[in-house]
């Protein structure tokens, strides 16, 4: 008896991932540069609340790189406007962190289809890094009838 | 005197692989070795060099492609009253 073949959904939605590493000593040089007009002009608020404690220029790092990651998943066009706080990478209450678009950002994920962005973060000997997936608008089940049975 | 102030903070600030002062004008600093991050570092020191502040509506990687981009930029903004 033969092995059917299986094939993926033709509707089965495309997942885009994009990913950034940033060496924390970067960004720590920039705190020591810049200070406060760095971190107010990159990091929002809430981001500069959710990363303080002993690793808070770790932490920084990663969100930096998350919002690398995200502009790369966004595909973004070099005209496009879109300040670092229009990227917000906030930690929720299980601990994991998730992407809170606005402004221009916002729309653009809007007009590609995308849902929602999902970022995993780490950082290590220096490094932060980060990958950020798109998750694409699902459409209905009822409109995928066509590969159904195959 | 604005282009030689703006290749001056990339030599500082925007970790090129080469000097700043053997790229033309037009030459892609990203191209050259400038990180996004490295950007913000060089925005922030044009605003002191300057003395503007880059709004968000300036923000973006075209703004800071080249010198000629930078340069441009700043005299958008220096050309507006405080």
């Amino acid at each position: 008896m033969p092995t059917p073949a299986v094939h993926a959904p033709r509707h089965a939605p495309r997942v885009r991932l994009g990913c950034d590493v940033h060496p924390v000593a970067e960004l720590a040089e920039s705190v020591d540069l810049f200070g406060e007009r760095y971190l107010a002009r990159v990091f929002t608020p809430l981001e500069r609340e959710q990363c303080e404690g002993p690793a808070q220029l770790d932490r920084l790092a990663g969100r930096f790189a998350a919002k690398e990651a995200v502009v790369k998943v966004l595909e973004l066009p070099p005209t496009a406007a879109v300040p670092w706080h229009d990227i917000e990478v906030r930690t929720g209450r299980n601990g994991v962190p998730f992407v809170v678009l606005a402004g221009q950002a916002a729309q653009l994920a809007l007009a590609q289809g995308i849902e929602r962005i999902d970022v995993s973060l780490s950082h290590d000997a220096g490094i932060a890094m980060a990958v950020a997936a798109a998750m694409p608008v699902v459409e209905p089940a009822g409109g995928a009838t066509e590969d159904e049975g195959a | 005197m604005t282009d030689d102030t703006i290749r001056r903070v990339l030599d500082a600030h925007g970790k090129l692989r080469v000097p700043a002062s053997g790229l033309d004008a037009d030459a892609d600093l990203y191209a050259a070795g400038m990180s996004s991050h490295a950007s913000v570092n060089v925005m922030l020191a044009l605003e002191d060099a300057f003395e503007v502040e880059f709004p968000d509506e300036l923000l973006t990687k075209q703004t800071f492609c080249t010198i000629a981009a930078i340069s441009a930029a700043i005299g958008t903004l220096a050309a507006v009253p405080a």
